[in-house]
């Protein structure tokens, strides 16, 4: 993208444009997903019920976006897409996350290099696996691709969120469990967060075909009280 | 396929999973095939309304010409958790039809985050219709039913199908395939509005036993085997489909009836 005239060193291009994607996703509020027995619960702060950051990719994948909406929601799609069609060609069984994850990867790097602006967004690829084990991939804006261990967590405030669910997970959590812990874990020691601030859902491994299930206000209220 | 489809805004497909297959070298319903295949339509399937949604019933018989090529086949389907597809024509399109319709379904609940309304349903399934004319022109028709609980309206509703992409809506019962004759009249004999579930189940036993009776390519109760026609409920709690044993039993007691009478 030189222009004449112009000498950018392509150092300082690279942290241009990883500066300017890091702003954009900082400002935003964040998501985190972990893993229970026979689930992943995926919760994020969101105001809005209807524009989401967690959705249904496919059987037993799920997505979960932060940063500008609009971008990360047309990952959402391409993610859909991409299921989709190796499901359709293929069979059910194989669409997975890896691929998925590699495929985001590929795009998200392809786009940070060489397109006028990187995306905004750091996005997270869950799967449940029939026996109930998780898969969790976490692809911030410049491609870079990371398979995490149980737990993770995107967009600006995700370090200290990482420590506080690190500190309070463990192997035999049960779902409404581990919907407490990540709420908590994302609003830290000084504040709470109502339900109806929250955006909920839980892929599932014995809900049949389709694993993903979102929890209304209600759902969510009832888990927080408990 | 080797990469994620990734579209400009101009060029995006949007909502429909048809035109995406084909933007990657897939189309499920070739239209520029020579010759003529006659694949017939032998078959009975139905549609009832009930007080509490709809009952949707098919036998299990395939033929090819005078043979008989399977005895467990479904045509019978869900086509997502609150209706159903039942399908009469050539096998092969009528099953790939049925594949991509529920693929349709799902996809477009999840690009748009809602579902397609029940209407919106019938309306997609009549385009795929439209699509498969020259198919159908050479001998591969498909003519399915649709039907499902319209969770807005609150009521069952079933739509009948021409190889145009008609779609007609039946406020009673609607009948497909080679015995829909014979199941059609006694169905119509039958029919009240308002019968409960367990009433429309065994009009609808009735009817393809009947249908099985008079037309060569209709399957009946298979007991030695434990092969009965597919009966499936739709109502607000979604689709179900009857076991075999279940439809068994509806069967048995049918006989029950038949032998009483005579």
């Amino acid at each position: 993208m030189t222009m004449p005239g112009m000498y950018v060193s392509p150092e300082q291009l690279m942290q241009d444009r990883a500066d300017y994607a890091r702003k954009g996703i900082s400002r935003g509020r964040s998501l985190a997903a972990v893993e229970y027995q026979g689930g992943i619960a995926l919760v994020a702060e969101n105001a809005s019920s209807t524009l989401r950051k967690v959705s249904e990719i496919y059987d037993r994948i799920a997505f979960g976006g932060v940063g500008r909406y609009n971008e990360f929601d047309q990952l959402r799609i391409a993610g859909v897409r991409y299921a989709e069609l190796k499901g359709y060609q293929y069979s059910r069984e194989d669409v997975d996350a890896r691929s998925l994850a590699n495929q985001y990867a590929q795009m998200l790097g392809q786009i940070f290099t060489h397109e006028m602006k990187p995306m905004e967004v750091e996005i997270v690829v869950a799967e449940i696996d029939v026996d109930g084990s998780a898969e969790l991939y976490r692809i911030q804006y410049d491609g870079t691709v990371a398979d995490e261990l149980h737990w993770c967590c995107i967009g600006g405030d995700s370090e200290s969120v990482l420590e506080r669910l690190a500190e309070g997970w463990a192997e035999n959590l049960d779902r409404d469990s581990a919907v407490r812990l990540t709420v908590n874990a994302l609003a830290g020691p000084d504040r709470t967060i109502g339900a109806e601030e929250l955006e909920v859902a839980v892929l599932a491994a014995d809900s049949g075909r389709r694993c993903f299930q979102r929890l209304d206000d209600s759902e969510v209220e009832a888990i927080l009280v408990q | 396929m080797s990469s994620i489809p990734f579209f400009g805004p101009g060029e995006d497909p949007g909502t429909d999973f048809l035109t995406l297959l084909k933007h990657n070298g897939l189309d499920p319903f070739p239209n520029d095939l020579p010759g003529f295949i006659d694949a017939g339509h032998a078959t009975t399937v139905l549609a009832l309304r009930c007080a509490d949604g709809v009952v949707v019933a098919g036998d299990r018989r395939a033929t090819a010409g005078h043979l008989i090529s399977h005895r467990d086949m479904q045509k019978v389907f869900p086509a997502d958790d609150h209706s159903a597809v039942a399908i009469a024509g050539a096998a092969g399109p009528a099953l790939q039809m049925v594949r991509v319709f529920q693929l349709q379904l799902e996809y477009y609940e999840k690009i748009e985050g809602k579902p397609l309304t029940l209407e919106g349903k019938a309306n997609q399934l009549a385009e795929m219709l439209r699509g498969n004319l020259p198919q159908a022109m050479q001998g591969l028709a498909v003519v399915p039913i649709f039907a499902g609980y319209d969770e807005a309206r609150a009521t069952g509703r079933l739509f009948q199908f021409d190889v145009t992409g008609g779609r007609y809506e039946e406020q009673d019962y609607a009948t497909s395939g080679s015995g829909s004759l014979h199941a059609g009249t006694v169905v119509k004999l039958g029919f009240q509005s308002d019968l409960s579930t367990e009433e429309a189940l065994s009009l609808a036993v009735k009817a393809l036993w009947h249908a099985a009776d008079e037309d060569s390519a209709t399957g009946g109760p298979d007991p030695i085997r434990g092969i009965y026609p597919v009966l499936s409920v739709i109502t607000a709690d979604g689709f179900r489909q009857l076991s075999d044993d279940e439809s068994g039993e509806v069967f048995a007691t049918f006989r029950e009836e038949l032998n009483g009478g005579e």
